[in-house]
C-alpha cells in the first residue's frame, strides 16, 4: 500500500504544519511565483517560492502565462470605454499602447503585472489578500536593472542566471505584505 | 495616478553615482585609440563604435526607464524631447536641444553645444573620416529599438570637424508592434 508509505503520511495528517515558504497571507510568506518575460516572449526568469501544484511542464506553463497576458491586454484595450481609437481584437499593440491591466484577483491568488515600454514584463503571483503590487513590481524592475542589465557578462535576452539577483529578489519578496 | 514624467533629467542626475568627468573622457579616448590601433581602418572603427553603442543602448534603456519614471511617449516628438532633456542629462550630464523637424515629424536633429566626450580631442590628418563620438548614435539607435522604434542616426555636424556644435540627425524609420511570438504548432 504505497498510499501509506513514505512522505505521503505527512500530507494525510489532519493539520499539517505549513512548510516554509507557504503563502499564508502573513508578512514574509506572500509570494508564490514570479515570471519575467522580454519583448520577444522569452521567459528570462521563472522563480517559485510556493507552488504545491504543477500541472504542466515548465515550458508549456510559461507559454500559457505569456499567452494569457497577451490576450488579456488585448481584451482590456478593446473594452476601454474612454479611448477613441482602438485596434481590432488580436491586432498587435505597441508595448504600453492602449490601456493595460495591472492585476487580477481570484479566490486563491492575485496576479500582478507590469510592462515597461521596453517590453519587459514582470508577473508576480501572490496571496489574494496582498495589497497594491505596482510599487513592488517597479522595485523588482530596479533590482533587475542593477543586477542583471548592469552585469557585463549577462547576454542580453538570455535566461537570467545571476545569483546576486536571485538573492536580492528573495530577500525583497519576503518583505511583501 | 502614475507619477508625472520628469521634464528634465536634473533630479535623476543629482541622485545617481557619478565618476570623475576626466576619467570618463580619457577612458573613452583610450577605447577609441585602441580601436584605431586594432582595426587600422577608420571606417571600421566607426562601425565598431556604432556597434558598441548599440549594445550599450539596448541595456541602457532599461536603466533609463527604471530610474527616470518616464512612461510611454505619445509621439516621436515627445520621444526626441525626452532623449534630449532627460536621457542626455542622466547619462552625460549635458542637455541637448531638438531642432530642424521635418514636416511629418519623423526626423529631427539633436544638437549638443557641449560634448564631454571630445574635451581633449583633436583629429589628426590621418583620421579625418572618424566619427569620434559614433558610440552616441549607436546608443540612441539601440535604446529606441528596444522601445519599438527603428531609427537611423547620422552625424550632421561635429565639433572635431570644425563645426560649432555636435548635431545628430535621428530619423524614425518605422514602429514595430509587438507580435505574438509563438506559433500554434510549437
Amino acid at each position: 500500500m504505497q498510499f501509506f508509505g513514505g512522505s505521503s503520511v505527512a500530507e494525510i495528517a489532519p493539520s499539517p504544519a505549513a512548510p516554509p515558504g507557504t503563502a499564508t497571507g502573513l508578512a514574509g510568506n506572500n509570494a508564490n511565483m514570479l515570471y519575467i518575460f522580454n519583448r520577444s516572449g522569452v521567459c528570462l526568469l521563472y522563480r517559485e517560492w510556493h507552488r504545491p501544484l504543477h500541472t504542466l511542464d515548465p515550458q508549456q506553463d510559461q507559454k500559457l502565462m505569456f499567452g494569457l497576458l497577451f490576450s488579456l491586454r488585448s481584451f482590456t484595450a478593446k473594452m476601454d470605454p474612454t479611448s477613441v481609437d482602438k485596434g481590432n481584437l488580436g491586432v498587435p499593440l505597441l508595448p504600453g499602447q492602449g490601456c493595460s491591466f495591472y492585476s487580477f484577483r481570484t479566490n486563491t491568488y492575485k496576479l500582478s503585472f507590469m510592462e515597461c515600454p521596453s517590453g519587459i514584463k514582470i508577473i508576480l503571483v501572490t496571496h489574494p489578500k496582498t495589497g497594491d503590487m505596482r510599487e513592488p513590481l517597479r522595485y523588482i524592475y530596479n533590482i533587475y536593472v542593477e543586477y542583471v542589465i548592469k552585469n557585463p557578462l549577462y547576454v542580453h535576452g538570455s535566461p537570467i542566471k545571476c545569483e546576486l539577483f536571485n538573492t536580492n529578489l528573495d530577500q525583497y519578496v519576503k518583505t511583501l505584505v | 495616478m502614475a507619477p508625472l514624467a520628469p521634464r528634465t533629467g536634473d533630479a535623476v542626475f543629482a541622485n545617481v553615482e557619478r565618476v570623475n568627468a576626466e576619467l570618463f573622457t580619457l577612458t573613452y579616448g583610450a577605447i577609441v585609440r585602441q580601436l584605431l590601433t586594432d582595426l587600422e581602418e577608420v571606417e571600421e572603427v566607426n562601425k565598431q563604435l556604432d556597434q558598441m553603442g548599440y549594445n550599450i543602448g539596448v541595456r541602457l534603456i532599461d536603466e533609463f526607464l527604471a530610474k527616470s519614471n518616464v512612461s510611454r511617449c505619445i509621439d516621436f516628438r515627445e520621444t526626441a524631447d525626452v532623449i534630449a532633456k532627460v536621457g542626455f542629462k542622466m547619462f552625460l550630464g549635458v542637455t541637448a536641444s531638438v531642432t530642424n523637424w521635418d514636416p511629418e515629424g519623423t526626423s529631427c536633429s539633436l544638437v549638443l553645444e557641449d560634448n564631454p566626450l571630445v574635451d581633449f580631442v583633436e583629429l589628426p590628418d590621418t583620421c579625418q573620416g572618424l566619427y569620434y563620438c559614433n558610440i552616441l548614435s549607436g546608443v540612441i539607435r539601440g535604446a529606441l529599438e528596444m522601445v519599438s522604434m527603428k531609427t537611423e542616426v547620422t552625424w550632421v555636424r561635429d565639433m572635431l570637424h570644425g563645426d560649432d556644435a555636435c548635431e545628430l540627425r535621428v530619423k524614425l524609420l518605422k514602429q514595430v508592434p509587438e507580435e505574438y511570438p509563438y506559433k500554434d504548432d510549437d
